[in-house]
């Protein structure tokens, strides 16, 4: 079977501290003013009967992406391990794909085309974890094959409560979010 | 940019990257970072700078600049992880607003008006002004605020000079509280980094700390991990913090009646018998009276003090007496809030004592550290004059110099006038509250010498600035580290400075010739001083500098496992009765005082910090800026609709001496009491040179006009200010 790149987040054990964001901005020179990834916070019930859930976001790398079948070049495009990237040199800067993505995850970046997270396929390439993944202080995040029954990821998914982001919308995505339940 | 292509990735055979991703290898391995070095890249060990806790690094340099810090994993503090501000350190080195060149006032002090001066005049001028401040009032009139290791060759220099009132805020304006009370109990202190044993505690318990927001690398990697094992945690806290939603248990106290909860925890611990009683009656003193005196101490007595329900108090107290004594009441670190903190801080140690926490595994360990001698240096000359920040030991248990007492003497010039202050990497507008109070002491200086490497609030009012190199681009002192396991740290430059900063041990080096006190560095340069100490101690420098860590023998941690128990109190024991502190004429109990109520149409002002920023000294950090630009105003959502204000919206915060705070946004949330205000630290900014933090958000020290002193250590208790939330009018 294929590979399919996931990533599976606990969130009983993230604290929200943005180490990840600041590891994509560096790794991955994102310019000044923006982000690949980010923090988000989600707070129910009344004080002080409160529940907070932190989540640390970033392109779904979806199973049906719309901002690949949206894209008029080609530039969006499935590669290796399903995950969704933006070839550069092929991006007319339309912003079609910005548009159509559900999780707001992509920029139009400085130099004129879409950008957004690679999953950092340039470290998996070279037997790293992606950049959020191997900083994290609180080992909260875990990456991995999810077609492998045996991969960290499966295990997770199997032996935890989990859920995804906006499943309605009907994308698929592989970034999935451990929690309590 | 990496440009990626579809057929790029085509190339890589899928085998290989299965191999290869989805493994178990972790970035930071040596294999790993092996792995990832290509042609243009270079790699160097070194420690972080950003905040205190001083975690090893290793920085990746891309044909000639610097790419990315990562966490070194020999290190024992970052295991290989640093933190948000650790990862976004490159960001001090590229930072457009950072000083650059050594600058002298041009105009009147405050107007942030310079001259570009050379080194060899701003040292000049620094070295001229001291010598005449020695000669008319001593060298005792010059006084030093510093923070970090960064500043041991400039208070070295200082020390030859003949100064000997040094001070850091990090005492009487954050941890000097805590490190007082446990004193007081068990002899000795947490320390930084605290030996806390949060890894294996099976209970933790959190007052007002709050862990994951405040962001000390070693301790937050170890909460997670305990939370990962079913750690049972408690959080009191009027705000529902990061670790409040990891808890089991959340008691939303009522602000200022921390001690009240626990007298009543301790009481419970006592009635039901579940203290350690074996472990009390061996290293225990006084606890027969102190039984006594929590008899009146009831949950139901705490109730309307703390707001907290009888039974959650009971059920609380029960759960850390099932996991004694593996429950660890975490000290925190800053504890200056209501000016009682002392006592406070020692009802956590008692309530550590009761359950046989300290010396323990998932406790308190015991650290260790390597022998390495000092460097040789000359004797400093002596002085009968004493120092100047606590007269009379008017504060009895401050085993540090109070820099609040500093500025009250520079003010008042009793016991003796002081007229230089040098500052190293501290902000003091920032550091110290009442504002006003710092500017009058400033008024009252020949010299104000700022070190640093941003233009700070405090350099705008200085007379001569000092560019320091960031902690990149220097090497400094070792870091000898007091730990769970013993190890030397080295700081070496991974790339150079940019302009002309210079690092702390040169421009130490060069006033102490300017000053004629050239003997006292008997070394050329820095490399000459490590090798030196390095080698007496039987260690080699070349290792160090491709490692950056040396560890050394991992030694027992726990009374379990060999460690005598020693307590360096009156007693030699753990005071549950202190004499000590009745001889001095204070509660030899903690005794429990409400806070004062907060008046009508105002929210008691509550700080803390955010992991993404240190103090005041990272808001211009390009990088961390992106991830939080300014703070916010945290209201209750109830309150907020009450205003008539939402998330996003501007307000200004009026505090009860009519100081008008920098506009600030709301955060209205249900994760806040309705009584009191929250706000992250060190933003809000009015240095000019800080062009990117300029007024953005608002300072919680501007607002900090009032403060209660603990009468046992000069500590200043923050939390005693109330704010109005006014909305901005737009027009």
């Amino acid at each position: 079977m294929s590979v399919r790149l996931a990533m599976v987040i606990d969130t009983t054990l993230c604290v929200g501290c943005s180490d990840c964001v600041v590891a994509c901005k560096t790794e991955n020179d994102v310019p000044e003013g923006y982000c690949r990834d980010w923090i988000a916070e989600a707070v129910r019930g009344e004080f002080p009967t409160v529940g907070l859930e932190i989540r640390s976001e970033r392109c779904n790398h979806c199973d049906e992406p719309p901002c690949v079948s949206c894209c008029p070049t080609g530039a969006s495009h499935i590669a290796y391990g399903g995950v969704v990237l933006v070839e550069h040199d092929k991006c007319i800067g339309c912003k079609a794909c910005i548009a159509s993505c559900p999780y707001d995850a992509r920029f139009s970046h400085p130099k004129g085309y879409a950008d957004k997270c690679t999953f950092c396929l340039h470290r998996v390439e070279k037997g790293l974890q992606p950049a959020c993944v191997s900083v994290c202080p609180t080992h909260c995040m875990t990456f991995g094959d999810a077609n492998d029954p045996e991969s960290a990821v499966s295990k997770l998914l199997r032996s935890r409560a989990s859920h995804t982001l906006l499943p309605e919308a009907g994308t698929g995505p592989n970034v999935h979010y451990l929690t309590r339940g | 940019m990496n440009l990626f292509s579809r057929r790029r990735f085509l190339r890589i055979t899928a085998a290989t990257l299965a191999a290869a991703g989805l493994g178990p290898t972790l970035l930071g391995s040596p294999r790993a970072r092996a792995a990832s070095l290509t042609p243009g890249l270079k790699t160097v060990p070194t420690f972080c700078d950003v905040c205190f806790w001083k975690c090893g690094a290793i920085g990746t340099v891309r044909d000639g600049a610097l790419w990315k810090l990562e966490g070194n994993p020999l290190d024992p503090l970052s295991q290989g992880r640093l933190c948000p501000r650790g990862t976004g350190g490159v960001g001090a080195h590229v930072d457009p607003d950072r000083l650059r060149h050594p600058l002298l006032r041009a105009t009147v002090r405050g107007e942030e008006k310079w001259n570009v001066v050379s080194w060899d005049e701003a040292l000049g001028f620094t070295a001229e002004r001291m010598m005449k401040i020695k000669a008319e009032y001593g060298p005792e009139a010059m006084a030093m605020f510093s923070h970090g290791l960064g500043g041991n060759f400039l208070k070295h220099t200082l020390k030859a000079y003949g100064a000997v009132n040094f001070t850091a805020p990090s005492f009487a304006q954050c941890r000097g509280p805590r490190d007082v009370g446990f004193r007081l109990t068990f002899g000795d202190d947490p320390g930084s980094p605290e030996r806390t044993d949060i890894a294996h505690a099976k209970c933790l318990v959190l007052i007002g700390s709050h862990l994951g927001e405040n962001m000390h690398n070693t301790q937050v990697q170890e909460f997670a991990h305990a939370v990962a094992n079913g750690c049972t945690v408690i959080v009191a806290d009027p705000r529902f913090s990061v670790a409040a939603s990891k808890a089991k248990h959340y008691l939303p106290i009522k602000p200022g009646t921390d001690l009240a909860l626990l007298l009543a925890w301790m009481h419970v611990l006592v009635k039901e018998k579940l203290y350690d009683a074996d472990y009390v009656a061996k290293y225990g003193y006084g606890f027969e009276s102190f039984a006594a005196y929590l008899e009146p101490f009831t949950p139901e007595w705490a109730y309307p003090e703390t707001g907290l329900a009888p039974e959650l108090i009971r059920e609380t107290a029960r759960e850390m007496g099932r996991h004694r004594p593996a429950t660890l009441v975490h000290p925190g670190r800053h504890s200056t809030w209501y000016g009682d903190d002392t006592q406070r801080s020692r009802a956590v140690a008692l309530l550590n004592a009761l359950l046989g926490s300290w010396g323990r595994e998932g406790g308190f360990y015991i650290p260790s550290s390597m022998e390495l001698p000092g460097y040789p240096y000359p004797a400093y000359p002596t002085s009968a004059k004493g120092k100047v920040d606590n007269p009379g030991k008017k504060y009895p248990f401050a085993h540090e110099a109070i820099s609040t007492g500093i500025r009250e003497a520079t003010i008042s010039g009793a016991p003796y006038p002081v007229k230089g202050w040098l500052t190293y990497a501290v902000n003091l507008l920032y550091a110290l509250p009442n504002e006003a109070e710092t500017l009058k002491a400033i008024e009252a200086l020949d010299l104000l010498a700022v070190i640093d490497v941003i233009p700070s609030e405090t350099a705008g009012w200085a007379d001569v600035v000092l560019p320091e190199a960031t902690y990149l681009e220097r090497y400094d002192d070792l870091n000898v580290e007091l730990f769970r396991e013993p190890f030397i740290a080295l700081r070496q430059p991974v790339v150079a400075a940019p302009d002309e900063q210079k690092p702390n041990w040169w421009i130490a080096r060069e006033l102490a010739t300017k000053l004629g006190l050239e003997r006292y560095y008997p070394w050329k340069d820095i490399e000459e001083y490590l090798a030196f100490r390095l080698q007496k101690g039987g260690y080699s420098f070349e290792e160090l500098k491709q490692k950056g860590i040396l560890l050394g023998a991992k030694q027992p941690r726990y009374f379990e496992e060999g460690v005598e128990p020693v307590f360096e109190t009156p007693s030699k024991k753990i005071e549950f009765y202190s004499s000590q502190l009745e001889a001095k004429g204070f509660d030899p109990i903690p005794k429990y005082t409400p806070p004062d109520p907060v008046p009508r149409g105002t929210y008691r002002l509550l700080t803390g910090r955010a992991p993404t920023h240190s103090f005041s000294r990272t808001q211009t950090n390009p990088i961390l800026h992106d991830v939080m630009s300014e703070n916010e105003v945290w209201l209750n959502a109830k309150e907020a609709a009450r205003l008539g204000v939402k998330s996003g919206d501007y307000v200004k915060l009026h505090n009860q001496d009519g100081v008008v705070s920098e506009r600030v946004k709301v955060k209205a949330t249900e994760r806040i009491r309705p009584d009191c205000v929250f706000m992250v630290h060190g933003f809000g900014h009015t240095s000019k040179g800080l062009k990117r933090a300029y007024r953005k958000g608002a300072s919680d020290t501007k607002l900090q006009t009032r403060y209660r002193v603990d009468p046992l250590m000069g500590g200043t208790g923050l939390n005693m200010n109330f704010v109005s939330v006014v909305p901005e009018v737009t027009s």
